[in-house]
């Protein structure tokens, strides 16, 4: 499997999603987000971080990069495309995810494991887990609050494409939704990160169930 | 010619700094503070003073990046 890993500038979990992919069993490539070009890839990567300061929104400028509308164009072809944290946010922004996150309901930044409910195995991110499994991701945000409207959330759960909810809202997040799918089931974005749980020495490896399933499932 | 955009959390959206703000001028003594939302105030100067074009392209920049909408409403006004 050929993942590519973008980074924009801000972005500071690239490495580490890189590391953990490669354990995993994959090629890694690193991307530039001035890039307009990108090549063949099984898996496209929007990591976690700070990009462009979070100025003006949360991942609205890397949003709005030179590279993400090549993204945006595969992403419709059916490449996965995995958003994490910050990557998330900039999947929302580009409209590749419904829904958008805010800033935290209880204001702090929040650094800590929390324990996820896999909410659905139907796509090749989860495949690898139980229905139901309860699993430990870290999350590390001020803006992780998911907001969505009431009827979306009901449509999102109807197409069974709400992928992860905290077992306890930590944000403030509707339904306690943690991650969800895009319409395709290509795309996802969770604000946990599977590449801090991917090695025994970091404290955890339900994330790493995540990165083989993907090695597994796109070769 | 100057414009400034204003953007808002649309009505419903959970607007914690404002409630935090409300919190901290009741804690300064300022009372009768039912409520508080915080918003943003962006302003543009533009190279040129066609207003109707103007108008077009600042709805476009608030639509395409300034404002989010799923979660934001904006209002542009010109100054004279």
């Amino acid at each position: 499997m050929r993942a590519g890993v973008i980074t924009f500038p801000g972005s500071n979990c690239d490495r580490d999603i890189a590391v953990a992919l490669a354990a995993a069993g994959a090629r890694v490539e690193r991307l530039w987000h001035a890039e307009t070009e990108l090549p063949r890839l099984d898996l496209i990567v929007l990591p976690g971080g700070f990009t462009y300061g979070d100025y003006l929104r949360c991942g609205a400028i890397a949003a709005r990069a030179p590279v993400m509308a090549e993204v945006i164009r595969r992403a419709a072809a059916g490449v996965p495309v995995l958003g994490i944290c910050n990557g998330f946010q900039i999947l929302a922004e580009a409209g590749l995810l419904p829904g958008a996150l805010i800033s935290n309901a209880g204001l702090k930044f929040i650094c800590r494991p929390v324990e996820l409910e896999v909410a659905t195995t139907g796509s090749i991110f989860t495949a690898g887990y139980a229905p139901g499994q309860i699993v430990s991701l870290p999350i590390a945000h001020h803006d992780g609050c998911y907001v969505l409207a009431p009827d979306e959330l009901e449509r999102l759960a109807d197409e069974d494409r709400i992928a992860f909810r905290y077992l306890a809202n930590p944000n403030g997040s509707v339904g306690r939704v943690a991650g969800v799918l895009g319409p395709g089931r290509n795309v996802l974005g969770l604000m946990p990160h599977p590449e801090r749980a991917a090695d025994p020495r970091t404290g955890g490896t339900d994330g790493a169930i995540m990165l083989r399933s993907l090695v597994e499932a796109l070769g | 010619m100057k414009a400034r955009v204003e953007v808002r959390l649309k009505e419903g959206v959970l607007d914690p700094q404002g409630a935090a703000i409300g919190r901290a001028l009741a804690q300064l003594g300022f009372q009768g503070v039912a409520a508080v939302r915080q918003g943003k105030l962006i302003e543009l100067e533009l190279d040129h003073s066609d207003r109707a074009r103007a108008a077009a392209e600042i709805r476009a920049m608030c639509e395409q990046l300034l404002a989010n909408p799923v979660i934001e409403a904006y209002t542009i006004a010109f100054e004279d």
